[in-house]
């Protein structure tokens, strides 16, 4: 699904190199899960994907499905199949969710060569995935992200993906921010996705998440590369013994 | 003070082509004096401080420069809405184009006729609202309104008008230098609203004088026309009383000069104005929104919304004062204007101004000036919306603060048709 080789990047304004080569491959209908102390590259890693301005690939190669990605606006990565919810959600006064929801669900329709959805079928289909995300209707009229709590933000990323249904999700420390039982609604609206045409990749500080999200795969990254990659134990060597065991192993 | 020689030549070059019209003797001493309120405040000069940012230059000149006309298939903006339509064209009533004037709770009549009867309560409002506004800040352009305008409605309203009445003016000559007057008096209770839209003419000087009664509510929603070559100058004065709420909203979309003045006194304790705009200028388009609110009683409110969308080296100014007089108590005053420059050519000149004499009273002002959230445009690029489409949806979110200030969802779903449009056509 996601096929990530010997990726190199630099950030742009500054003479900065925060990728190192990095190498990943994600399997539809797999979870894989990325961990690693701040400053790693965790976020730059989901940011290049996505497409944000300000870094600059300077070798290497990321595709979806085989088709290269790199050289796509985020907008045509965004109707490939690629999802990234955001680790601070962005809040856009003036903007009423549905309006939004419904504006990238249509350019995402007509990308694809679809007809626009209906309102009704919109509404029904908004109404359907909200309930799930216990998300109510003042949720749902409010400006995008406006007035949100930090748990609210993240139900609304993963409403966001429910809708779209991308092929591949990037998770970007979805669970910061969150108590218990937010993060446990999350993860059952992440759960509620998987399936067999979709590949996850989570990134997470702490092992938590993924208590809740299974992983099959688990990365370690550290200083711009992947140092170790292991099976759901892995998250859990990391909560007892911390990253410092593991860098200094792989050293 | 003896004026300047240029400003005084420039005066009377303009004053020299132009005949006093003559009506009742009341309208003929109300024209005389707004005459010579010109001649002694001198027409306005790039040099003056109300001027610094617009040159006023082609808005005073003798004849008017010529505007070519514009053509759209558009349907005219208000044209679902069920309302009075009053026509004008090039400034002059055009009876054949007009509804018939009779309509339940308002009397409606042309200002001709109104000025030419020699007792009729126009007498009490026709430039006295105007000659109260050029205090502490002289405004020649609305006193050489009053005292040569021909045409205009003079609207008396007695009760809740059930349909708005829509002014509408077209542009049919490339060189028409219009000028209309109108006159609004409304009785205790009662309520209307008016709409306005079309370029009017080459170049345009309008006036509305509103006397807003205890209890009543006076609603006013414009759209300004199109034609990019137009130049306009107008002035809306209006004079609150008690538990009065007055509410105006401006779109403006092209005009290579407009200067919208509104200046409101709030007389009576616990009334409420609210003044806002939304512009959207391409090119050598200028517009100056100025705007004096005068706190003249207790526990009234004031709004003032301006916000101006500015592209390839488009120009706005605000300039916008509230004034507290000792007494206005419990005031609270609000005034925000916010420009957002697409690109590095535009300018947005602000001038927000307090003066306050009251001790209890809340006033909070702000003007910033920014180009698009690259935050947000990458958040709804990577949800999949393009760039352009991404970008004219968060400027329509820009204007929004402007455009929620009318009250009425079927005018509001109008202006915000007209600002998509407008939007559309320069996507990509």
């Amino acid at each position: 699904m996601l096929e990530i080789k010997n990726l190199h990047v630099d950030l742009e304004d500054e003479d900065k190199t925060i990728l190192k080569g990095v190498d990943l491959t994600v399997e539809a209908g797999k979870v894989h899960a990325i961990m690693g102390p701040n400053g790693s590259g965790k976020s730059t890693l989901s940011y290049v994907l996505a497409g944000r301005d300000g870094y600059e690939v300077t070798q290497g190669s990321a595709t979806l499905e085989g088709v290269d990605i790199l050289d796509m606006e985020p907008e045509e990565r965004a109707a490939a199949g690629l999802f990234l919810a955001f680790q601070y959600p962005v809040e856009i006064p003036g903007v009423g969710n549905m309006t939004f929801l419904r504006t990238a669900l249509n350019a995402q329709r007509k990308a694809k060569g679809l007809e626009e959805m209906s309102a009704t079928d919109f509404l029904k289909l908004v109404r359907e995935k909200a309930a799930t995300l216990k998300m109510d209707n003042d949720m749902l009229k409010r400006p995008v992200n406006v007035g949100f709590s930090g748990g609210e933000k993240k139900r609304n990323e993963i409403l966001q993906m429910a809708i779209l249904e991308p092929k591949m999700c990037i998770l970007d420390e979805t669970d910061s921010g969150l108590d218990v039982d937010a993060m446990k609604l999350v993860a059952e609206g992440v759960n509620a996705l998987r399936n067999e045409g979709r590949g996850f990749l989570v990134i997470t500080h702490y092992q938590r998440l993924l208590d809740h999200i299974k992983p099959d795969v688990v990365h370690i990254m550290s200083n711009g590369r992947i140092i170790k990659t292991g099976g759901p134990e892995l998250a859990l060597e990391v909560e007892q013994n911390g990253y410092e065991d593991i860098k200094a192993e792989v050293a | 003070m003896a004026l300047p020689q240029a400003k005084l030549d420039a005066t009377e070059a303009r004053l020299s082509g132009a005949t006093r019209p003559d009506g009742a003797a009341w309208s003929n001493a109300a024209r005389d004096a707004a005459l010579a309120r010109v001649r002694n405040a001198g027409l306005p000069h790039r040099r003056d401080e109300y001027w610094k940012y617009t040159n006023p230059e082609t808005l005073v000149q003798t004849d008017a420069p010529e505007a070519a006309l514009f053509q759209s298939d558009d349907t005219p903006i208000f044209n679902g809405i069920d309302r009075l339509k009053i026509v004008f064209v090039d400034g002059v009533f055009d009876a054949e184009a007009s509804d018939d004037l009779s309509l339940e709770g308002v009397k409606i009549e042309r200002l001709s006729d109104a000025a030419s009867v020699d007792i009729h309560w126009a007498k009490d409002l026709y430039g006295v609202l105007e000659e109260r506004g050029q205090t502490p800040v002289a405004r020649p352009l609305a006193a050489l309104n009053t005292a040569l305008a021909t045409d205009g409605i003079v609207i008396h309203v007695t009760g809740k008008v059930s349909k708005p009445v829509n002014l509408i003016y077209h542009h049919r000559s490339t060189s028409s230098d219009a000028i209309l007057h109108h006159v609004i008096k409304m009785d205790p209770g009662t309520e209307i609203t008016v709409l306005e839209n079309g370029p009017a003419a080459a170049r345009f000087n309008k006036v509305m004088e509103v006397e807003v009664a205890d209890g009543s509510c006076f609603h006013h929603v414009r759209a300004q026309g199109r034609d990019h070559e137009r130049r306009a100058a107008t002035h809306v004065f209006a004079r609150l009383a008690e538990e009065s709420v007055f509410k105006s909203f401006t779109l403006t979309a092209n005009g290579v000069l407009t200067r919208n003045e509104c200046i409101i006194e709030l007389t009576g304790d616990n009334a409420k104005a609210h003044v806002a705009g939304a512009c959207v200028g391409d090119g050598d388009f200028h517009h100056d929104d100025t705007v004096f609110i005068t706190h003249d009683a207790v526990n009234c409110e004031s709004r003032q919304v301006f916000k101006k969308v500015l592209r390839n080296g488009a120009r706005g100014v605000f300039q916008g004062k509230i004034l507290v007089k000792p007494g206005a108590q419990k005031t609270d005053g609000y005034q925000i204007s916010q420009s957002l420059l697409l690109d590095g050519d535009s300018e947005f000149d602000a001038k927000p101004e307090l003066e306050i004499y009251a001790d209890d009273v809340a006033c909070s002002h702000g003007s910033t000036s920014g180009a698009i959230d690259e935050e947000g445009l990458f958040y709804l690029r990577a949800r999949g919306v393009p760039r352009d489409i991404a970008t004219n949806l968060l400027t329509l979110a820009f204007l929004a603060e402007a455009v929620e200030e009318i009250e009425d969802e079927g005018l509001r779903d109008e202006i915000v048709g007209r600002l998509e449009g407008w939007l559309e056509r320069r996507r990509g």
